[in-house]
């Protein structure tokens, strides 16, 4: 019975054990939150989300300082197969579908990542398509001729498929309009609202983010820097300002910013 | 005039002998496709296929007996293979993993050699070379057998990718490994998989050329048949191989018939590389394949 589903103390990583890309970022994901990570292009965020699902062998990543804590399992040397089955689930930035699959193969692939039995396949795919009702309209069709905002829809239901407890999802909102934006973020929080589901987000529209958030760890160049609850930090206009690269009329002679507990 | 219906023997004879290149050269496309490697010891795995099967053969084994061993022998060789040398190199550059198959192909190579001795060996698979006669072609027999083994073959692992939940995995990490990862795909059993498929081919390979070539150390260089065909077709696309290894034995026959003779013979052995070298120039990607992206 942990109050924390997820910690991250003093992440450090490192690309080719050369390239440091992250060198102290701490945040929390407490049960049935949704936490967003913000911050500029290369502050960190990606980093830091691919260290949590394991993914950074794959790019050639490793974690050299700090601690990842799932519902109180430290997850060092877990593989991404592993955390999948223990419901840390990645929604990759760019979505990474499945060009060459239809959308439905593309959901299937989530299940197959958990192992599910097909009565449990079934009934996950018909609660995707509850929520996506526009994937059910195209099932058939190869996810690579899709939109944009239907591929997101797909990358975010195949994770569905796997019954995450963590959803983890990067930069969703990249090349998206606005509108697909506003959808993809509802349809998340209608998610957290009704099954309980946690979910740590990168963004670096932090506009948008912060408006469905409960909390928000902003990075800057790969520590975490400032950490609040969203609806504090929304006040506060400078946020952009200061850490986000949204002006380039930024106070040269800024203070450093004491953390908002 | 121009002798047509000996045009039609040479491309038929030439189209036959192209579903063996063919063979070979869907083994590299299964394992290029899934993890990136050109498995240069492809051609030493055919080798010891049809060396265990000719060796059992000859030491007594029943026939069937000894073809249900070789399998489940290229079966381990395939899964060993897969966990011994390419799982630990997980995530190395390409030219790492090639050059860890082309030491491979040695170390497969020499082990036949230890366990089997160094002799040549004919194979007989009890299909007879006597021409058919159709509609006054003459079409070798063993050539339109050999065509249609690979061609179920092919139809098999066809159905296998389409339908099952293993296919999917395998078309899934095929299409893009980072997403099956985090899809929670576990790369390294459908890596296992496809070894396995590529110690079948292996084997089926190795029974239809050894069969034809004579059971010997030679047998390994097919594979280097099998590269043009890959140029030709693409290396990541299984239609490609089917396609470029029928245009290559094609191309082989005509222009040894036809071409040959021009300029003193004896082009059989090299048309092929001439024609993937100009290939390469116009279309480096191959008629099928995927164009090369860049992978981040």
């Amino acid at each position: 019975m942990s109050e924390v589903l997820l910690s991250v103390d003093g992440l450090a990583a490192t690309y080719n054990h050369a390239i440091r890309a992250v060198s102290d970022v701490s945040l929390v994901v407490q049960p049935g939150e949704i936490v967003a990570v913000l911050g500029a292009n290369g502050a960190g965020k990606s980093t830091t989300l691919q260290a949590v699902s394991a993914l950074l062998p794959a790019r050639r990543g490793q974690i050299t300082a700090g601690r990842i804590v799932f519902d109180g399992r430290d997850l060092a040397g877990s593989s991404a197969a592993t955390l999948v089955r223990e419901g840390i689930v990645p929604v990759l930035e760019g979505r990474h579908c499945f060009a060459s699959l239809t959308i439905e193969e593309n959901l299937f692939t989530g299940a197959i990542g958990r192992d599910a039995t097909r009565a449990e396949t079934a009934d996950d795919l018909d609660r995707v398509y509850t929520l996506f009702p526009r994937l059910k309209e195209r099932r058939r069709s190869l996810a690579g001729l899709t939109s944009g905002g239907e591929q997101q829809m797909t990358a975010i239901g195949r994770a569905l498929m796997s019954r995450p407890r963590l959803l983890v999802l990067d930069e969703p909102s990249t090349g998206l309009a606005p509108l697909v934006v506003e959808g993809i973020f509802r349809a998340l929080k209608q998610l957290n609202a009704e099954k309980d589901l946690s979910i740590l987000v990168a963004e670096q529209n932090s506009t948008v983010a912060l408006r469905f958030a409960d909390h928000a760890v902003v990075l800057e160049n790969g520590r975490s820097v400032l950490a609040g609850a969203a609806a504090e930090l929304r006040r506060r206009g400078d946020i952009k300002t200061l850490y986000l690269g949204g002006s380039s009329q930024a106070d040269p002679s800024r203070q450093p910013t004491q953390a908002v507990a | 005039m121009f002798d047509y219906q000996f045009l039609i023997e040479v491309l038929v004879g030439g189209l036959l002998s192209g579903v063996m290149y063919s063979l070979v050269a869907i083994g590299f496309v299964v394992i290029y496709k899934t993890s990136g490697v050109l498995n240069f010891a492809q051609g030493a795995m055919l080798l010891f296929a049809a060396l265990t099967f000719v060796s059992l053969v000859e030491r007594g084994v029943a026939f069937p007996l000894a073809l249900l061993a070789t399998l489940a022998i290229m079966v381990a060789l395939g899964v060993g293979v897969e966990r011994a040398v390419l799982r630990p190199l997980v995530n190395q550059p390409p030219i790492t993993l090639f050059m860890a198959t082309l030491g491979l192909s040695y170390v497969i190579e020499g082990a036949a050699q230890l366990l089997w001795g160094t002799q040549v060996h004919g194979l007989d698979i009890g299909i007879s070379d006597v021409p058919l006669d159709i509609a006054g072609v003459f079409i070798s027999q063993f050539d339109l057998f050999a065509a249609a083994v690979a061609g179920s073959l092919v139809t098999l692992f066809a159905l296998f990718f389409r339908i099952t939940r293993t296919g999917l995995s395998f078309r899934a990490v095929a299409d893009d490994p980072f997403a099956a990862l985090a899809v929670g795909l576990r790369l390294q059993r459908v890596w296992a998989i496809v070894w396995t498929v590529a110690g079948i081919v292996a084997f089926v390979a190795g029974l239809l050329w050894g069969a034809r070539l004579g059971v010997q150390f030679s047998l390994s260089l097919v594979v280097l048949k099998a590269l043009p065909v890959l140029v030709l077709g693409g290396f990541d696309s299984i239609a490609g191989a089917i396609v470029g290894g029928l245009l290559i034995g094609a191309i082989e026959k005509l222009a040894e018939v036809y071409v040959g003779p021009l300029v003193g013979g004896g082009i059989e052995a090299w048309a092929a590389y001439v024609v993937a070298l100009a290939f390469l120039l116009v279309r480096p990607s191959g008629l099928f394949g995927q164009k090369l992206v860049e992978r981040a």
